[in-house]
């Protein structure tokens, strides 16, 4: 048993016999959360998603506000002003690498840095005044102004004052009613949702072709929505509006003159999709930009919903996507075999902040050869993790808002070889001598497209094959153990 | 041009803040707290808050930071954070089991008035802390101060357990102040070379600066302990570095234990450690040992060989306010002059002291508490330095204005070095020459013309 098992079970130690819930290397966990963790082949499948982490967790989840921050940041030509004392704004100042193409202003970060008399005697004033130093310096073509817990709690009214200050400055300000409190990021995206969809439908959609997509749900981290834009533009498609990659305050105001939604991230926007669907009658379709199969399947969902609603415009659109799809392969597949050669057997972790990103993963890793026996998020649903569950084998471990505690036990007890994950995951993955690839905010390189496939490859293999691990101590033993096995007899020798 | 929208005519602002030089308290006080041994921070609040300064210091750091939260929802914000603390206390003693929870607070639970020091007797009296185990706590309300004042709270936090048995124990406390893992080490290695018997707290190295042992461990071996911090009462004197960073702790320790104090400037640089070293000396009650002296006698020599260069040299900086007091008085022996600077933590005695650092220079010398990085840039606009010294976040003045940079404080999130190299003491200051020199000379092979360009410099 592991020191850490020991640790989140004293009893075992205690009494071993008496723990059945804990055989070898077994990590243990809260009582309350056993059903946010699912073995699959173990039993039927259960999971109980979407709940509050409980009090005194060392979750490695975030609040509303921050939902809301992640989803409108990417809008370049908007002043993102946070509404609260100091924090909120320093720890969201060029949090991620979503690139503009053209203006930057969503990487400053502004606050009303709310003091004591203000949280007294309210911060109203404190905004409006902002609100006037901020927009002539800056003229931005919108601003949001993302409400906090502590605007919650006194009690600011934040929609007046935006109103206002929309009168004033003749520019849309609009509230964010992002308070940390109210629940987890999927609040967030929702209160993000909302402040968008103020937006879509003011703006002249007069010149937009009718083979039209909002891309949605992708942030443009490494230029990520470019690569998609690219295929899309090859295909015969318009791109309206990047909601919200390389995002701009005009193409989301005539966002509602495409012909298609294209989710991706089921939670972040996925409800501006359902406002825009009942509000203008756009379908959505859900899609996934990481992973070879998901990229072709979405192009190709892609050229037949336009094959079938605008045959005579569309043309052989489908016969141009398959084109399109097999140049990419072509150019694609012998890099990846080459990588595949090294990575086959190996074994990958996942936990990312929404499922639908786990699922891409799960398969992008069999194209490498490597088999995913760890997967979870932060947010996802009990029917994304049953939907897990079916793709994954048997044994594979499940998980939702897991804490690090668990993650290391469950590391080290399958034995991977790369975890992928987000900021707070890296350092535990590299103290236990196990690769990483950051597949969130922080990722320096394209991870979607095909040509994301390979250079998810690329960071696999330069990840998992680094000399560093062989300085592990848990591998040198690893590998004196084979040598041992090998030998038959103890061994002389340091190196097999 | 990142900063493109940056105007050099600068237009007072009273309500808006633009690309901040502080953050807010909590995450000081989880910083502190990390500097215990086997303690597991807490923070009594939403979820996000936490997530955020777990975030921020696992970048600076490149370690895992572990740290609870209370997840409040919308019904403990409407009726109060009890429960959720109560359970908290009991749900991580069961399953982390930490030495000590470390309890901060938040704008959210500051605000809605939980007591928390009730609600940690209440948990004491029900058996939610099981014998031997301890909850420290301390007020970090997000709208006073800065990231520094919270730092100062949980210091003084950890002093509240510190009691005075009346036999003094012959120990020295030394509060670092808000220094890396590794200057913390440094400091500790000059008081051993000194002989002189101390309890560092808080004390982050060996947590936050350790091995790839191929185990995570929550609680590494680092820390003050428990013991420690209570016999820390019984100290003969108390040597706090940073009146913003470390005096609260070191006054409360006089006050309740009447363990006599002494608040000195944080030791970056010459003059800073010369008054550091000395009143150990005086504490000791011996002579400087020769290998101090060295040391010493090292960092004079290494100015003495590169004095011409820093020559009148402009420098912004922008930080915390002790960082800040002791870089500026450091530049100045070596005959730098900082002409712009700015911390984000508000506070009228570090403009004076500035003041009365700077008073002799024959420029016009721009200081700011409570400024912000827009400012800082503005000023630079106005007249230009040769040396930006500062956190990550100047790597845009650094760039839109073409400076060299020398990363320094707190955050660091884009280079690596901090947690192992000291910037405190003698040979802290050795490494802060070497850094500023290469960067200006650096930049002069990058800039001479080839008539010019020459190999020995």
């Amino acid at each position: 048993m592991t020191e850490t098992a020991k640790a989140i079970c004293p009893e075992h130690e205690a009494a071993p016999e008496a723990c059945p819930a804990l055989p070898e290397e077994r990590p243990a966990i809260f009582e309350e959360r056993k059903d946010q963790i699912h073995r699959i082949g173990e039993g039927d499948f259960s999971m109980a998603c979407n709940r509050d982490s409980l009090a005194g967790a060392v979750s490695q989840r975030a609040c509303v506000f921050c939902g809301s921050r992640v989803v409108l940041y990417p809008i370049a030509d908007a002043l993102h002003l946070v509404h609260g004392p100091i924090g909120c704004a320093a720890y969201t100042w060029d949090i991620r690498g979503a690139l503009s193409s053209g203006p930057e202003l969503h990487r400053l970060s502004f606050s009303t840095d709310l003091q004591e008399l203000d949280v007294v005697f309210g911060g109203e004033k404190k905004l409006a005044k902002a609100l006037d130093e901020l927009i002539p310096l800056y003229e931005p073509k919108a601003a949001f102004v993302y409400s906090t817990c502590i605007v919650g709690l006194i009690g600011d009214d934040l929609q007046a004052v935006c109103k206002a200050a929309t009168a004033r400055h003749g520019v849309p300000v609009i509230p964010v009613q992002s308070e940390g409190f109210k629940g987890n990021k999927r609040e967030g995206y929702l209160a993000a949702c909302k402040a968008m969809r103020t937006l879509v439908g003011t703006g002249d959609t007069g010149d937009i072709s009718k083979l039209s997509v909002n891309i949605m749900g992708d942030f443009n981290l490494a230029g990520e929505t470019w690569i998609i834009k690219d295929y899309l533009n090859r295909m015969g498609i318009e791109v309206v509006a990047g909601i919200t990659g390389d995002g701009r305050v005009g193409d989301l105001r005539r966002a509602h003159g495409a012909a298609l939604n294209l989710v991706q991230c089921s939670g972040a926007t996925q409800d501006l999709a359902k406002m825009m669907r009942d509000d203008f009658a756009i379908p959505f379709k859900k899609v996934s930009w990481i992973g070879i199969e998901d990229v072709a399947e979405s192009l190709y969902a892609v050229a037949e919903f336009f094959e079938l609603t605008q045959p005579e415009l569309a043309g052989n659109i489908v016969e141009r996507t398959a084109t399109l799809v097999r140049e990419e392969l072509a150019a694609l597949m012998p890099q990846i075999k080459e990588l595949r050669r090294d990575l086959e057997g190996k074994k990958a972790a996942v936990y990312v902040g929404g499922s639908f990103k786990a699922f891409s993963l799960v398969k992008a890793f069999r194209h490498l050869g490597m088999e995913v026996v760890i997967v979870g998020s932060q947010t996802g649903t009990e029917e994304d993790y049953r939907e897990l569950a079916a793709i994954c084998a048997p044994g594979t471990i499940v998980v939702d808002d897991a804490n690090p505690l668990e993650l290391s036990a469950f590391l080290k007890e399958k034995d991977v070889d790369i975890f992928v994950g987000g900021v707070k995951e890296r350092p535990i993955a590299f103290k236990l001598g196990v690769g990483f690839c950051d597949h969130n905010h922080e990722r320096k390189i394209a991870l979607e497209g095909f040509v994301g496939m390979l250079n998810f490859a690329k960071e696999v293999h330069a990840s998992v094959l680094s000399p560093i691990w062989n300085f592990v101590p848990r591998r040198e033993q690893q590998r004196l153990e084979r040598a041992e096995v090998l030998s038959e007899g103890p061994i002389t020798g340091k190196e097999a | 041009m990142l900063l493109r929208h940056t105007p050099k005519e600068i237009t007072p602002r009273s309500a808006l803040m633009i690309n901040p030089a502080k953050t807010c308290q909590p995450i000081g006080a989880m910083y502190a707290a990390l500097g215990i041994h086997g303690c597991l921070p807490h923070s009594h609040g939403s979820q996000g808050c936490c997530a955020y300064h777990r975030s921020a210091l696992t970048k600076h750091y490149k370690e895992p930071i572990s740290a609870a939260t209370s997840s409040f929802t919308e019904g403990a914000s409407v009726f109060g954070g009890q429960a959720n603390l109560l359970q908290a206390i009991e749900n991580i003693f069961t399953v982390y089991e930490p030495e000590v929870i470390a309890v901060h607070t938040t704008c959210l639970s500051e605000t809605i008035g939980d007591d928390i020091k009730q609600i940690r007797d209440k948990a004491d009296k029900s058996g939610n802390i099981p014998k031997g185990k301890t909850v420290l706590y301390c007020n970090t309300p997000s709208y006073v101060g800065s990231h520094v004042t919270g730092f100062s709270n949980m210091v003084k936090g950890m002093t509240e357990i510190s009691e005075s048995t009346g036999k003094k124990n012959g120990k020295v406390n030394i509060i670092p102040g808000w220094v890396e893992p590794s200057d913390m080490e440094e400091l500790k290695r000059l008081a051993t070379l000194m002989a002189v018997p101390f309890t560092m707290f808080p004390d982050t190295s060996g947590v936050l600066n350790g091995p790839l042992s191929g185990e995570f461990k929550m609680f590494p071996e680092g820390g003050v302990t428990i013991k420690e911090l209570r016999e820390a009462g019984d100290a003969i004197g108390t040597l706090a570095l940073g009146e913003w960073c470390s005096a609260d702790a070191a006054r409360s320790l006089d006050t309740r234990c009447k363990v006599p104090c002494k608040v000195l400037e944080m030791p970056f640089g010459l003059k800073g450690t010369d008054r550091f070293v000395d009143a150990l000396r005086t504490i000791a009650g011996t002579s400087v040992p020769e290998d101090i002296n060295r040391e010493r006698g090292q960092l004079v020599d290494m100015i003495s060989d590169s004095h011409q260069y820093f020559y009148q040299k402009k420098v912004a900086i922008y930080g915390d306010p002790d960082q800040l007091i002791a870089m500026t008085e450091f530049l100045l022996s070596i005959d730098m002059w900082p002409v712009h600077i700015v911390t984000g933590t508000p506070g009228v005695k570090f403009e004076k002291r500035i003041k009365e650092l700077t008073a002799h220079l024959p420029c016009e010398v721009n200081v700011r508490a409570g400024g912000d990085m827009f400012l800082l840039h503005q000023w630079i606009k106005n007249t230009p330095v040769d040396l930006l010294i500062g956190n990550s976040y100047g790597k845009y003045i650094a760039r839109d204005e073409d400076l060299p940079f020398l990363r320094w404080g707190f955050p660091i999130l884009d280079r690596v070095g901090h947690q192992y190299f000291p910037t405190v003491g003698y040979k802290g200051g050795l490494r802060l020459l070497e850094k500023i020199l290469g960067l200006l000379l650096d930049r002069k092979d990058r800039d001479d013309p080839e008539t010019v360009f020459e190999l020995t410099l």
